[in-house]
């Protein structure tokens, strides 16, 4: 049996507002398997990004307790939760998030800038990513030149160039028309296939249904999960 | 991250701003030129001092009436050619020791005239400080101790009373005498401010007779080599004191004179240095400032960069070398400034100016402290960024 890729255990995350404390999760347990596809709906402000984060190693929680690739957040320095969102984790943002005047390939290279490899390498295997997500023609293009579908493809290539075991996408498609949130979603499923663990946030019902599990959220908790 | 690859992405940052990466450098640029350019004028100050004060030669001692030090008055001189006879005992060569009694005097030529400092002085000026013929002789013994009317023109004088023409053997008068020209100076310039090529030297018997007196102003003794001065300086002092028992003499070396300007030279310097490093500290607040602008601005982008695996030193290392890089880059200009501006005045102004390494050294290496200095602040913020919070920036 391979060890789980995430196992959250009653994790909570409070915010400190000027002495008042948010609750944004407020106990949350899930195991995402190896390989697994899952989806997270539920309301706006129920807590989904905020897992997200958590589930990325982006932030801490605040209780219970999280391991990442077997690993207790909790326990690690920053630069071990750093190392662990380079080689582990693969995070795909709703707004994209690529470097502005930095070439499609410089994007998808800067991961692997992190674990010191050079120029050479970096292009080689961004060039590479580009062309399994299908934007060969796109090499040398910058955000600004692509559409947003292009764009959103050259962040999943991002999140891949690394080889991470999951991948985790927050509204992936919420900034794309359907038929172009489609085509990502189907490469998000066709690297689902090759063996990375996806776990989406979806406001979509017909997106969701496509997983293998839904978990539902509501104020901060899981209020069903299949 | 490779630091390679840290310069490069600081690089971009700084290209990415153009102008404004410009204009940061040049309160940095103005700092180092203004320090190399001053300190320049300082150090060539300085050399052209040293080295005038070396001109006059080697192992000499100066010896004048009253205290050397700041604040004391002149005092009347006591001294007289008996003096100087003692002296030239005590020294046991008479030709190793010079006189003076100065006096500014109207020169006049036929229809020309100039003001001149006149220097009663005896035959063996030339040989104790080291002073070069331009045309015809030097005073004799004999000139001296007869008081003939003979003259020696400084290059000045002899260029403002003769214009081209020679002037060996010509008549001048001097605060209303007559004497007879019989040699010129080379050209020598200024030394400690003071414009050496306006003197006539004239014996100094002749130049007492002049001025109605019998004192001397002051000698100067050449010592055989600098292991004497010493001794011979307290010895000198010694008879003199005894001749003269109301009055104090000082006696002072090269060296002494060279300590004493030095130290007064350095200080100036180093002020002007100082002066100087102020507008490189606010060109180092510029830096700062602007870094953390630049901080703020790319908020989203060091979020990403967490996201995807950056450490919070590669962050902050980052965006240091981008403050090293401006400073750094601003202080290679500086210096070319600084080094250009020195060149110009020691080419088109009579102030001297002198490049030295070392200043070029201290200028680079003080920028890029100031880089260091001034982006560590913003450099900790911009490492120490939440990512969530970062992302979420707008
Ligand atoms: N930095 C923060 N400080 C304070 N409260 C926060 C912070 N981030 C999130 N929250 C709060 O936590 C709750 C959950 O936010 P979160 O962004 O996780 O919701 P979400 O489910 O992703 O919503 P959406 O579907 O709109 O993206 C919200 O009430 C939000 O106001
Ligand atoms: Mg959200």
């Amino acid at each position: 049996m391979t060890t789980p890729a995430i196992v959250a255990d009653d994790v909570s995350r409070t915010y400190d507002l000027d002495g008042v404390s948010v609750a944004a999760l407020r106990g949350v347990s899930l195991t995402v398997e190896a390989g697994d596809y899952v989806a997270i709906v539920g309301t706006s402000g129920s807590g989904k990004s905020t897992l997200m984060h958590l589930l990325g190693g982006l932030d801490r929680p605040t209780g219970g307790t999280l391991l990442i690739g077997g690993r207790d957040v909790a326990k690690l320095t920053p630069d071990e939760l750093a190392e662990l969102r380079n080689t582990t984790i693969g995070f795909v943002f709703q707004s994209f998030h690529l470097l502005a005047r930095t070439t499609a390939q410089d994007n998808v290279g800067l991961p692997l800038v992190y674990r010191g490899a050079g120029r050479r390498e970096r292009r080689d295997r961004a060039t590479a990513m580009l062309e399994r997500v299908g934007l060969a023609h796109r090499i040398t293009h910058r955000p600004n030149q692509m559409s947003g579908g292009e764009q959103q493809r050259v962040a999943i290539a991002r999140a891949l160039v690394t080889g991470p075991s999951v991948l985790l996408a927050d509204e992936p498609t919420g900034n794309l028309d359907s038929a172009t949130g489609q085509s990502v979603l189907a490469l998000l499923e066709s690297l689902n296939a090759e063996g990375v663990a996806v776990v989406l946030v979806t406001h979509d019902r017909e997106v969701a249904a496509r997983a293998r599990r839904q978990i539902v959220m509501k104020d901060g908790l899981i209020s069903a999960a299949g | 991250m490779r630091l390679a690859e840290a310069w490069r992405v600081a690089l971009d940052a700084l290209r990415a701003n153009r102008l404004r990466s410009l204009l940061t450098m040049l309160g940095v640029v103005i700092g180092v030129a203004a320090v190399v350019a001053l300190v320049g004028i300082g150090t060539g100050t300085k050399q052209q001092i040293e080295q005038q004060v070396e001109g006059l030669g080697s192992n000499l001692l100066l010896v004048v009436p009253g205290r050397l030090q700041a604040g004391a008055a002149p005092t009347s001189s006591p001294l007289t050619m008996d003096d100087v006879d003692a002296i030239s005992r005590v020294v046991g060569d008479r030709s190793r020791v010079a006189v003076t009694i100065n006096s500014g005097e109207t020169v006049r030529a036929g229809s020309r005239s100039g003001f001149a400092s006149m220097q009663g002085v005896l035959e063996t000026t030339p040989t104790v400080f080291v002073r070069r013929l331009d045309r015809g002789a030097y005073l004799t013994r004999t000139d001296v101790s007869t008081g003939r009317r003979v003259a020696v023109l400084g290059a000045g004088v002899a260029g403002d009373l003769f214009g081209d023409v020679d002037p060996i053997g010509r008549q001048i008068t001097i605060g209303g005498v007559r004497f007879r020209v019989i040699g010129t100076f080379e050209r020598l310039g200024q030394s400690l401010g003071v414009d050496r090529d306006g003197e006539v030297h004239v014996p100094v018997t002749a130049a007492q007779r002049l001025l109605g007196t019998e004192r001397i102003d002051g000698l100067a003794i050449r010592a055989p080599d600098r292991e004497r001065i010493d001794d011979l300086s307290a010895a000198v002092v010694a008879t003199l004191t005894d001749r003269h028992p109301d009055t104090d003499f000082s006696a002072v070396t090269q060296e002494q004179i060279l300590g004493v300007l030095g130290d007064i030279l350095g200080v100036l310097t180093g002020v002007l240095a100082a002066i100087a490093g102020i507008s490189l500290l606010v060109g180092g607040v510029g830096v700062s400032n602007i870094m953390l602008v630049s901080v703020r601005e790319r908020t989203k982008e060091i979020g990403l960069r967490k996201a995807v695996g950056a450490r919070p030193r590669d962050i902050g290392v980052q965006f240091l070398l981008e403050a090293v890089l401006l400073t750094t880059t601003g202080g290679v200009l500086g210096m070319l400034l600084g080094g250009v501006t020195a060149l110009l005045v020691d080419r088109l102004s009579p102030v001297p100016a002198a490049l030295t390494w070392w200043s070029m050294a201290l200028a680079f290496g003080v920028s890029a402290a100031v880089g260091i200095v001034f982006g560590v602040v913003p450099a900790q913020r911009a490492g120490r960024l939440d990512p969530v919070v970062a992302l979420r920036t707008e």
